[in-house]
């Protein structure tokens, strides 16, 4: 990655519902020399809905973005976990000249699906020594959650190991935080079910967040805004359902690393959150 | 649940052809070691667990597969296709029996999350993006859940997280195109596929 401008790809959510992981990108990002270039007119990846309805929809959707990076000739920024999947498993099966072809005619004509994928995690794991630490994150206990699209399938997204990945939490470590060793860093949080069959994100998030609990975290980073949503948004209703007294900041690593980085709060938009992670924060003198 | 006392194993199976093609997994690599069960995070609230759909596809058990609530509960998390010693992805496994149901139309078991897939789509296609607002809504006026998500929904739009208004990007055109021009790919209906031999 020798690079210091990117075509940025934020997705949907990064317009609503993950906002503050836009903002504390772009402000990360800012801070560290790296461009971020947002990709004109871009288009939904498809995330977990196309996939499992039409295969040729799928693969032409997140290719139209793909194109657009290409053309660019910048390495593509992702910062959703859920399109950077998407994006990379395109990537993967356009590789099959025929299906190539199909897509190409879609798209436009000219593209040859060159665009390289890579998700913000990687931008900053990989930068992490020419972080300029300004605040470190001292005494503060992170459990790094990867959740599912990042890591698997690793023949694909080639990312880290899929049962037990290290990046975020070397990255918890440059920032000065201390990472924990815990059982659910790629499990699932419950996915697109919140609206349709709820119980299910309660109970798979409700255990992940009782561990963290339990060994002590002061705050989830997390990569991907749908289990941001699902461990944040339902916490309440987890509380509410498992009889749990459950308070767990669930924040984006770039906030993390902007707190660090000497951001304000407010610049990251800590004040976004369902669950407050101010109180946390201030108990450690960071805030 | 599926016996195999009252089971005959058809030699030809329609839903394994249709599977391996769309899907590019072979099924037959399957030996039943229950790794994919074991992890799968969604086992418990499954009819068949993944083992069990792996081999109800191997002895062509299509109505079992098809009207298992399976195959809408796993949201592709891929913890099985990562873990698989026979290295099928079992996660695409999945997604190509979901892909055959919307074909063929047949009857969702969780009919809930069928409408919800439909529902995100029909946004995207209508607006080129997703839209928070437009999707929950639209999905609890059709699921007739009026007040299920009433509380968050006032929450997230209170933080500012909300967009009411919907995206407007040039490219929704283009992707209104792709969802018309795509329909036509839809895979080949199984009865027509090909019977092959088993392997």
């Amino acid at each position: 990655m020798s690079t210091n401008t990117y075509a940025y790809y934020p997705g949907c959510t990064l317009h609503s519902t993950a906002k503050e992981y836009d903002v504390s990108a772009r402000a990360v990002c800012e801070k560290m020399g790296v461009g971020l270039e947002e990709l004109k007119d871009w288009t939904c990846c498809g995330a977990s809905s196309a996939h499992t309805t039409n295969e040729m929809l799928a693969i032409t959707l997140p290719a139209r973005d793909l194109r657009t990076a290409e053309k660019m000739g910048k390495p593509l920024a992702v910062a959703c976990a859920m399109c950077f999947n998407r994006l990379k498993v395109t990537e993967h099966e356009l590789a099959d000249k025929g299906k190539l072809e199909a897509v190409r005619a879609l798209v436009g004509g000219d593209f040859s699906n060159t665009a390289e994928v890579v998700h913000l995690l990687q931008i900053l794991y990989e930068r992490r020594k020419t972080m300029a630490i300004s605040k470190p994150l001292k005494g503060l206990k992170v459990a790094s959650y990867y959740g599912c699209m990042l890591v698997r399938p690793y023949e694909i997204t080639k990312f880290d190991d899929p049962e037990n990945p290290q990046m975020m939490d070397k990255l918890m470590v440059t920032l000065g935080a201390q990472p924990l060793d815990w059982d659910f860093k790629t499990a699932c949080c419950g996915a697109s079910l919140p609206l349709t069959r709820r119980d299910i994100v309660l109970k798979l998030s409700h255990r992940l967040l009782a561990q963290a609990q339990q060994l002590g975290a002061d705050c989830l980073a997390v990569a991907c805004p749908m289990c941001q949503f699902n461990l944040d948004a339902y916490q309440e209703a987890i509380n509410q359902e498992f009889g749990s007294k459950i308070k767990m900041p669930i924040l984006y690593f770039t906030q993390l690393a902007g707190l660090a980085m000497g951001l304000s709060p407010h610049q990251l938009h800590l004040d976004k959150h369902i669950v407050d992670p101010m109180p946390a924060l201030k108990n450690k003198g960071l805030a | 649940m599926v016996t195999t006392t009252a089971v005959t194993p058809s030699p030809v199976s329609d839903v394994r052809t249709f599977v391996e093609k769309q899907s590019g997994q072979r099924i037959f690599d399957c030996y039943q070691c229950g790794k994919c069960s074991a992890g799968c995070p969604i086992d418990y609230a499954m009819d068949l667990g993944p083992r069990q759909i792996m081999r109800c596809i191997q002895l062509g058990l299509k109505k079992e597969v098809m009207q298992s609530t399976t195959i809408w509960l796993c949201v592709s998390c891929e913890t099985c296709s990562s873990r698989c010693p026979a290295k099928i992805d079992i996660a695409r496994v999945m997604e190509s029996l979901r892909i055959l149901a919307a074909a063929e139309g047949s009857l969702p078991a969780e009919k809930h999350i069928d409408l919800f897939h439909r529902t995100f789509l029909n946004t995207i296609r209508r607006y080129g993006r997703a839209h928070e607002f437009t999707l929950t809504a639209t999905y609890t006026v059709k699921s007739r859940n009026l007040f299920a998500n009433l509380g968050l929904a006032k929450t997230m739009l209170s933080k500012g997280k909300l967009a009411i208004m919907p995206p407007k990007v040039e490219g929704s055109a283009w992707v209104k195109n792709v969802f018309s021009k795509t329909k036509s790919t839809r895979p080949e209906n199984p009865t027509t596929v090909k019977a092959e031999g088993m392997h």
